[in-house]
This record gives structure tokens, C-alpha cells and sequence, in this order.
């Protein structure tokens, strides 16, 4: 567990005179069950971003399986075991359920070098996501919280080292909450190190065992969840921004 | 059987081929080398606008590349018809995989109004090279008993073809039947699968392991490879060339009309639309003139983007759905 899979190294983004991040140092243990919080606007969409590739850091590096991946393209990120969902689900959405999950598992799969049955395997997480009912229905007949489970098993089928969770809860009710925990609880059990974007405190500090707290692009705060409960700058975050953490 | 769809091409092009020695009447070919134009132009824009979704407004200026190409070839080295298609094709290609890495990095209309812009700079190119006959354009005498592999080709005694039109049809038929094949297999590839992601969500395309800008040049490369190809006997067709002809405003509203009325998202789609549309523009071009003509199209275009959005394929396919249910 000690070594780090994900090392984010003084990393800044800024958006024209806009810093989104500012120099922000961690990492990731291999296995762990990583939580990243902070009021809306303050920069954990960004670095997800950074991470998957999606936007370039102008400051800082990141490795990745002991890899300097700063330079890399996104697609070539997930090549090399990362993968994550959307916050806004953005489904390929001429496409049926399961087709979702034959994207990552053709362009990612196949450059492994693995000859597996590809359907079978999407198949497989449909079924542990309890999707395999809608695996041949067009995306546009999902509810809210089928298209957060897609998400999810998309990003599973590109077969990851490390799964980043963007908000997969927002607007869920407390029930539907607890399956998708319940969800990243089995991926996590399949040996899959996982970072839990949320807003939701609750779910959070039920999944993580480490937390860093993110405001206006500064880490605020690192440490357990007990920790963090009791940090007087995380509470000063949540309580300073006007909506409902 | 596994050849079935390559056993139809072939035998479709053999059908062609009886129809150039069988039907007298020259018109019918004269026509139909127009329509099987189009169905190229409108099968190669559906590979980058249909699959991927990419909007290409600059289509004329492939074609032209093509047919500017063979304008060259002509004078410099006095080539036959298929060498001149082969090098339209590759150098319309190039073309496109160029455009593509100058453009593809913008998004929906930006996109859009990059390819329309650089039909406007190769057109004022062309205006200018006085070798290809400059604005004022050029004839071009077809070449008399052109061979083929030691084969008489043309000639109204001893030839495969009677005269140039049957040939030209029979070259542009088979071209749009071997692109035909090329769309269908991507359309079933994992290029094809990539696109069509790309089409959905190009960042979810890319975060889920699609080199996305890798499968945009490939597609820019051959859709502008198969105009080129469809330009390139326009010269020999007109006996005459000029940037007004190649850089015609129909090649662009058409290449991106057809596919939309006969459907994106299948090979058939441009296929039904270009034989639709083509058909009846050139019927109702016999009564009325060009620009009328246009503005047909976009009406046409219109209902269709309000009652048919997905095509006629679509429709089928939605109405068949239905029915099954
Ligand atoms: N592409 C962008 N261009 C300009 N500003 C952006 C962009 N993406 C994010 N921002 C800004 O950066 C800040 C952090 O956004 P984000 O990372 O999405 O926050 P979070 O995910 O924590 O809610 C916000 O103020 C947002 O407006
Ligand atoms: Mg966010």
C-alpha cells in the first residue's frame, strides 16, 4: 500500500490571469481509496483534468506508475491505467449501453496486446453494476443515476490501474448513493486504486481512507477522514462557500 | 457467405460495363457520370462528416485538387485518365491529411468555416497559376486511342469504349462502387467505432483510450483521396476547365446535402441520397436552370432536417423499429 501510484508534483493551472490550481503536491497510494473534497469552484474537476490529460499544467509534473506522463495525450494516459468518469455524463450517445463499454475495451484492450472476448468482459460489468438488463438500450433512455453507472463501467472497461470518480453522486438520492459506494467498494476490492471526487461529505468519508481538501486551487488540508471532520480550515471552507457542503 | 457484399460490387461493375455496350444513347451517360460524381463527393464527405462529424464546407476544394491535378499531369507528361485519378487521389489526400493537422484542432463550425476558407485560397491559387490555364481556364483535348495495359481503350472501331463518355462513366462508376466497399468496411472497423465516438463526445472519446487526432487525419486523408479521385476526370468530361467549374458551389452544398437526405450514420445513406437528389436535379435541370436548382436542394435539405433528421435511413429504420414492437 505504500507505494505511490499517482504522484501530482506542484502542480499550477491557470486560466488566462485565473489560477485553478495553485502548485498543488500529493499522491496516491497503489490500492488505497483516495477522497477529494472541496467547495464547488475550487479546482478538483481541474486536476482530474491534469491528471486524465484533458488539460496540460503549465507548472509541475505528473507520475503515474512511476512514469512521467506530464507530456502525454489523454488516450495514451488511459493506455497506461488511467481511466475516469464525467460529471456531466457524456455518453457516447448513438450508441447502445454496452456498445459505451466496447470503445474502451477495443482502443485500450487491443493495444495491450490481449485477445479476450470483449463483450463478454463489458457484459461481466454491466452485471456487478446491475446495468445488464440495459446493456442493448440506446443511452438516451437512461436516468440520472443509470448514466452515472455508465460512466463508471466505462471507465472500468478500459480495464485501469486507477479510477477517478468525478461527482458520480451529485443529485442522487441517499439510496442510490449507497450503490454507487457499494460499487467503487467491489472495484477497490479487485486490487483497482481509486479517487472519489465529491461533494457530498457523508460518502466520502465512508469510502475514503485519505482525504486532501482542495479550496480555491490550494490544498487546505490532507490527512483521514477523522482528520479532516475535525480541521478547522476544511470547516472554514465548506463554511465560507454558500452552498450546501 | 462471407464475400457476398464484394461479389455484388464486382458483379454491379460488371453491369456497368454491359451497360456502356449495350444502351446507344450517349445522354444517359453523360448524366450518370454526374451522378455517380456526386455519389463519390457525398460518400467521402459522409467519412469525416457523417462518421466522425466533422462538417467539411470546402468539398469543391478536394474536387478541384483533383481535377487541377489532372490538368497538370496533362500538360506535363500527357498521362492517360487512370493515372490522372490515381494522382488526383494522392495529392487530394495529402491534401487533406494537411488540412486536417492545420485544422482539426477546431471544433463544430470553426471547423466548418476553416475548410470553406481554404477552398477560397486554393481557388484564388489556382485563378493565378497560369500553366493550369489561370482564370480564364483551359481546354483539354482528350488523348485519340488512349491504351490501357497494351488495350485500345477509345475508339469508335477497335475499342473497349465507342467514344470518351461511355468510358468516363464506367471509370466514375466503378470508382464510386470501390467507395462504396471503403465506407461499408470502415463504417464496420474499429476506424469507424472511433469515429463515431468522436462524433458523440470527442473527450470522452480520447479519455477512453481513442487516438482521437490520429482517427480525424485518417479520415480527412481518405474523404479528400476520394474526391480527388472524383475531380480528376472532370477536365476530360468538360473537354474544358476553369475555377468557376471546379470550385462550383454545387460539389460542396451537394457533397454534404445527399448524405444528409439519404441518412449519416450508414455507408447507404449518401448512396440513396446521391441517387435521389442527382436523379432530379438532373431531370428538372433539363426545364430549369442551375441556380433554381440550388435552391432546390436547400429546400429539400430543410424539410428533411425538420421531418427527417436522421435521413432516409433513419426513417426506415425508426418506422421498422416500430412496426416490430
Ligand atoms: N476551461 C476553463 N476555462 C476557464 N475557467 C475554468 C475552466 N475550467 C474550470 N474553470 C474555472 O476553474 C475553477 C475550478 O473549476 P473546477 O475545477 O471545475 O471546480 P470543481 O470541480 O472543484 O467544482 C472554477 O472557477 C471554474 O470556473
Ligand atoms: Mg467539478
Amino acid at each position: 500500500m505504500s507505494e505511490a501510484l499517482l504522484k501530482v508534483d506542484g502542480v499550477s493551472k491557470h486560466f488566462g490571469g485565473f489560477t485553478a490550481l495553485s502548485n498543488v503536491t500529493t499522491h496516491v497510494s497503489q490500492g488505497e481509496r483516495f477522497g477529494l473534497i472541496g467547495p464547488n469552484g475550487s479546482g478538483k474537476t481541474t486536476m482530474i483534468n491534469c491528471v486524465s490529460g484533458l488539460l496540460r499544467n503549465e507548472e509541475g509534473k505528473i507520475i503515474f506508475d512511476g512514469k512521467d506522463v506530464t507530456n502525454l495525450k489523454p488516450h495514451k494516459r488511459t493506455g497506461a491505467g488511467i481511466a475516469r468518469s464525467f460529471q456531466i455524463p457524456r455518453p457516447f450517445h448513438t450508441m447502445t449501453v454496452i456498445e459505451n463499454l466496447m470503445i474502451p475495451a477495443e482502443f485500450v484492450g487491443h493495444h495491450r496486446g490481449e485477445k479476450v472476448d470483449d463483450r463478454a468482459e463489458a457484459m461481466e460489468i454491466l452485471e456487478t453494476m446491475g446495468m445488464a438488463e440495459k446493456a442493448n438500450d440506446t443511452t438516451l433512455d437512461l436516468t440520472q443515476i443509470e448514466l452515472r453507472k455508465l460512466e463508471l463501467a466505462r471507465a472500468m472497461a478500459a480495464k485501469p490501474k486507477l479510477l477517478i470518480s468525478d461527482e458520480a453522486m451529485a443529485g442522487l438520492t441517499g439510496q442510490e448513493v449507497d450503490e454507487v459506494i457499494d460499487i467503487l467498494f467491489k472495484m477497490n476490492e479487485r486490487g483497482i486504486t481509486i479517487i472519489m471526487i465529491e461533494h457530498i461529505m457523508r460518502a466520502v468519508m465512508r469510502f475514503s481512507q485519505r482525504i486532501i481538501c482542495l479550496d480555491a486551487g490550494q490544498l487546505i488540508a490532507e490527512g483521514t477522514p477523522d482528520e479532516i471532520v475535525k480541521n478547522k480550515d476544511v470547516e472554514r471552507a465548506y463554511l465560507g462557500s454558500d452552498d450546501d457542503g | 457467405m462471407k464475400y457476398k457484399f464484394e461479389i455484388i460490387c464486382l458483379l454491379l461493375i460488371v453491369g456497368l460495363f454491359a451497360l456502356t455496350q449495350i444502351v446507344g444513347n450517349q445522354f444517359y451517360f453523360f448524366i450518370g457520370f454526374v451522378i455517380l460524381q456526386y455519389m463519390v463527393m457525398a460518400i467521402a464527405w459522409n467519412v469525416l462528416g457523417g462518421y466522425g462529424g466533422y462538417v467539411n464546407f470546402g468539398s469543391a476544394g478536394f474536387l478541384a485538387t483533383g481535377a487541377y491535378t489532372a490538368v497538370a499531369l496533362i500538360n506535363f507528361l500527357d498521362v492517360g485518365l487512370v493515372e490522372q485519378m490515381i494522382a488526383g487521389g494522392i495529392i487530394a489526400g495529402l491534401l487533406g491529411l494537411a488540412t486536417g493537422y492545420l485544422t482539426l484542432r477546431l471544433r463544430g463550425v470553426y471547423f466548418a468555416i476553416a475548410t470553406l476558407a481554404l477552398a477560397i485560397i486554393l481557388e484564388t491559387i489556382v485563378a493565378h497559376w497560369d500553366y493550369v490555364g489561370g482564370a480564364a481556364g483551359t481546354s483539354i483535348l482528350p488523348k485519340r486511342k488512349p491504351e490501357l495495359l497494351g488495350e485500345l481503350i477509345v475508339d469508335r472501331k477497335e475499342g473497349i469504349f465507342g467514344n470518351y463518355k461511355e468510358f468516363l462513366f464506367f471509370l466514375m462508376g466503378t470508382v464510386a462502387i470501390i467507395c462504396v466497399w471503403i465506407s461499408r468496411y470502415i463504417e464496420n472497423s474499429k476506424l469507424g467505432r472511433g469515429l463515431n465516438a468522436i462524433k458523440d463526445s470527442e473527450e470522452a472519446a480520447e479519455c477512453m483510450g481513442v487516438p482521437t487526432m490520429r482517427l480525424k487525419l485518417i479520415a480527412t486523408a481518405i474523404s479528400g483521396g476520394m474526391m480527388g479521385v472524383a475531380g480528376a476526370p472532370l477536365a476530360s468530361y468538360l473537354t474544358f476547365i476553369d475555377p468557376l467549374s471546379a470550385f462550383n458551389l454545387e460539389y460542396a452544398i451537394n457533397a454534404i446535402a445527399m448524405p444528409m437526405i439519404g441518412g449519416t450514420v450508414s455507408w447507404a445513406g449518401p448512396v440513396i441520397g446521391a441517387l435521389l437528389l442527382g436523379t432530379a436535379q438532373q431531370v428538372s435541370s433539363l426545364w430549369i436552370q442551375s441556380e433554381l436548382n440550388l435552391l432546390i436542394v436547400g429546400v429539400v435539405l430543410v424539410v428533411f432536417v425538420i421531418i427527417a433528421p436522421e435521413g432516409i435511413i433513419g426513417w426506415f429504420r425508426k418506422s421498422r423499429k416500430g412496426s416490430a414492437r
